[in-house]
């Protein structure tokens, strides 16, 4: 094969690696470039810093003036008495859900595809199915709680009012969306654990039962905990699929306390539902409202988002340090 | 002294202990296979529901038929000239043509803005700024779609939107676009940095090695190398921003469940996602269930087109992986 060499021109090349040494590397369009690209994170920054800002500023004059009086009230039709104590129990009651159901199953359906599967067409068909699951539209998922879930409660519970769209409703189908995004994020966390700390497991004897147990859960823990107060974090601020369910807007028809069973079985709001809520009702006076709301929820999510991305950080320096 | 002999029950072990291993592995099993029950569920409720959509369109019911002006009622209801189910409007292009504008929108914002963060993560960064710059994008990736929605109504619609274009109004598809593109930056940026950190150093360095700079290296070269990856990543934000609902449900104005057909992304409008949230969010109960019903019909074309999207998306980041 016949090398074809690009006609150089060599006092042009040396022309520029001169100038490329002499600059010390600060090529002008280099550096327009590093900015530029900097820039658009720092656009990120920007809309974030805009984002709580406003939504802050907005809610300042309730947060200052009557924040535990705010969290103890439900929803109201004047903009001075209105809380989001209803939204609070709810969004509560779908995190014990996500929790309950979702992580267990999740985390094992991750043990499964991890170590349990053999490579058949099961385990193909398995993973395939969750990853496109992972990519349904949140909306998508209300339609599944609204035929399967309200359908079935709508026949189980005998009060009138809610027509099965209740507080268990409203979590299983927040725990079915959470569920591909456990799985996925577990089985990352597990596929991450050293091979030689099975090996050595085997060796001495243990079943595989015995090494995922005592050896493959306990080193992937950290990994998987992450992932799944992320996906907790997620669950907990999805609206969309709960309007789907049937989550009241406005005023409710129970008047459970915050840790009462009862609610399971009656309409319920939550408070991505709240904020909705009060975002769609006329007039200036319910902006602060409204803020407030989103405070609140912000301050529950982005907890479990940075509890999840401290513990990623701690146990990262951690395992680097060895 | 004769040696113990090893038969087949020894070297199988303790029996409880097998029997408990069975048993554990059939859980998981169990566990695994949920999912697919979640998937049959899906598509069964979709299915059933849109099909006896549009059986009543093919075969209208009483009570559908008074709803109606003209009394008719057929398949080319889905493509008259607006979006009103209680008047048996199903035009299912208006929803389509909204849905795609407020996409193209978000991904002008997202496509640039989050692959610009990427490059700037994965080629320029030192580890120690990238520590402090991602959670940026992580805590962005964290806020709820109703707090941008909010957002997109209080303050992209007013102060960006309406500032630029006079004839707009607080809300608009625009705004909603804008509102949705903010949301779908992490996720540009993430999958596109994956992409660009799995591209070799070996290029880099061969790059580096024949003079060229790192702006040259990281646009002719890990680019280049990356491509599959940045494409996956547009496919995936697209798919997750026609399947965005709240953002749209507030921003967009499409309220009162019934649009019209619009082409401008300055008019008000209503998603295929916000019609669904519309439709389900009626207060009235006298709606009849031919109307309630297009909702599934809307479920089923977006999960559709999102179902291909993602499964394009797959091919390409399959391809990634094949390639280092």
């Amino acid at each position: 094969m016949a090398l074809t060499a690009p006609i150089v021109d060599a006092d042009k090349t040396a022309e520029r690696v001169r100038a490329r040494i002499e600059s010390g590397g600060r090529d002008p369009k280099d550096i327009g470039f590093r900015w530029l690209m900097f820039g658009t994170l720092l656009f990120s920054l920007l809309v974030l810093s805009v984002l709580i800002y406003d939504v802050v500023g907005d809610s300042w004059s309730i947060l200052s003036e009557r924040f535990m009086d705010f969290l103890a009230r439900p929803s109201r039709s004047r903009p001075d008495e209105a809380g989001v104590f209803t939204g609070l129990r709810g969004t509560f009651w779908i995190g014990v859900f996500v929790i309950v159901l979702s992580f267990p199953i999740g985390i094992g359906a991750a043990i499964y595809l991890e170590e349990y599967a053999s490579g058949g067409w099961f385990t193909r068909l398995i993973d395939v199915n969750i990853r496109n699951l992972a990519g349904v539209p949140s909306v998508v998922y209300g339609i599944l709680g609204f035929t399967i879930f309200v359908g079935f409660f709508n026949q189980r519970f005998s009060d009138a009012n809610a027509f099965g769209k209740v507080t268990a409703a409203g979590g299983l189908t927040l725990a079915v969306l959470s569920l591909p995004i456990v799985i996925i994020t577990s089985a990352e966390a597990i596929r991450a654990v050293p091979q030689s700390l099975r090996e050595a497991g085997y060796g001495v004897g243990a079943t595989k039962w015995e090494v995922v147990r005592n050896h493959v859960l306990p080193y992937a823990a950290p990994g998987i905990l992450t992932g799944t107060l992320l996906s907790l974090a997620r669950a907990l601020g999805e609206a969309a699929p709960l309007i789907l369910v049937g989550a009241i807007r406005g005023k409710l028809g129970s008047d459970a306390g915050f840790f009462d069973l009862r609610q399971l079985g009656e309409q319920f709001t939550a408070m991505p539902i709240m904020i909705t809520e009060y975002a769609s009702k006329p007039g200036e006076d319910w902006v602060p409202v409204t803020a407030a709301a989103i405070v609140i929820l912000l301050l529950v999510v982005l907890g479990f988002n940075a509890a999840a991305v401290l513990l990623r950080n701690r146990f990262e320096s951690k395992r680097e340090g060895k | 002294m004769t040696a113990p002999v090893l038969d087949q029950n020894l070297l199988a072990g303790n029996p409880k202990r097998r029997n408990k291993e069975k048993t554990v592995g059939a859980i998981f099993t169990v566990a695994a296979g949920l999912s697919l029950v979640v998937s049959l569920l899906i598509v069964g409720s979709l299915v059933f529901k849109a099909g006896s959509f549009l059986g009543d369109l093919i075969n209208p019911p009483e009570d559908a038929l008074a709803e109606t002006r003209d009394g008719m009622i057929s398949l080319s209801n889905l493509w008259s000239e607006q979006w009103a189910p209680r008047f048996m409007q199903f035009d299912i292009k208006t929803l389509l043509v909204a849905s795609i504008i407020v996409t193209i929108v978000a991904m002008a914002v997202a496509g640039p803005i989050g692959l610009g963060a990427a490059i700037y993560l994965s080629e320029y960064a030192s580890p120690r700024v990238r520590r402090i710059l991602k959670p940026v994008l992580e805590v962005l990736a964290g806020i709820p779609s109703v707090v941008l929605g909010f957002f997109a109504l209080r303050w992209i619609g007013p102060n960006v939107v309406a500032n630029m274009f006079e004839s707009a109004g607080n809300q608009s598809l625009l705004a909603a676009g804008l509102g949705v593109g903010l949301l779908t930056i992490p996720l540009v940026a993430s999958i596109s940095e994956d992409a660009m950190r799995s591209v070799p150093n070996a290029l880099r360095e061969a790059s580096a090695g024949l003079g060229a700079r790192k702006f040259t290296t990281s646009t002719k070269i890990v680019l280049p190398a990356a491509v599959s990856g940045l494409v996956a990543a547009f496919i995936v934000a697209t798919s997750r921003a026609i399947g965005e609902t709240m953002v749209v449900f507030l921003a967009a104005g499409g309220s009162g469940n019934s649009a019209q057909f619009t082409l401008s992304p300055l008019d008000r409008g209503a998603t295929m996602t916000a019609a669904m949230a519309s439709q389900a969010s009626g207060t009235d109960g006298t709606i009849v269930e031919t109307a309630f019903n297009s909702l599934f019909f809307v479920g089923a074309v977006l999960f559709v087109i999102t179902l291909t999207l993602n499964v394009i998306a797959d091919r390409f980041v399959r391809r990634v992986r094949q390639q280092y």
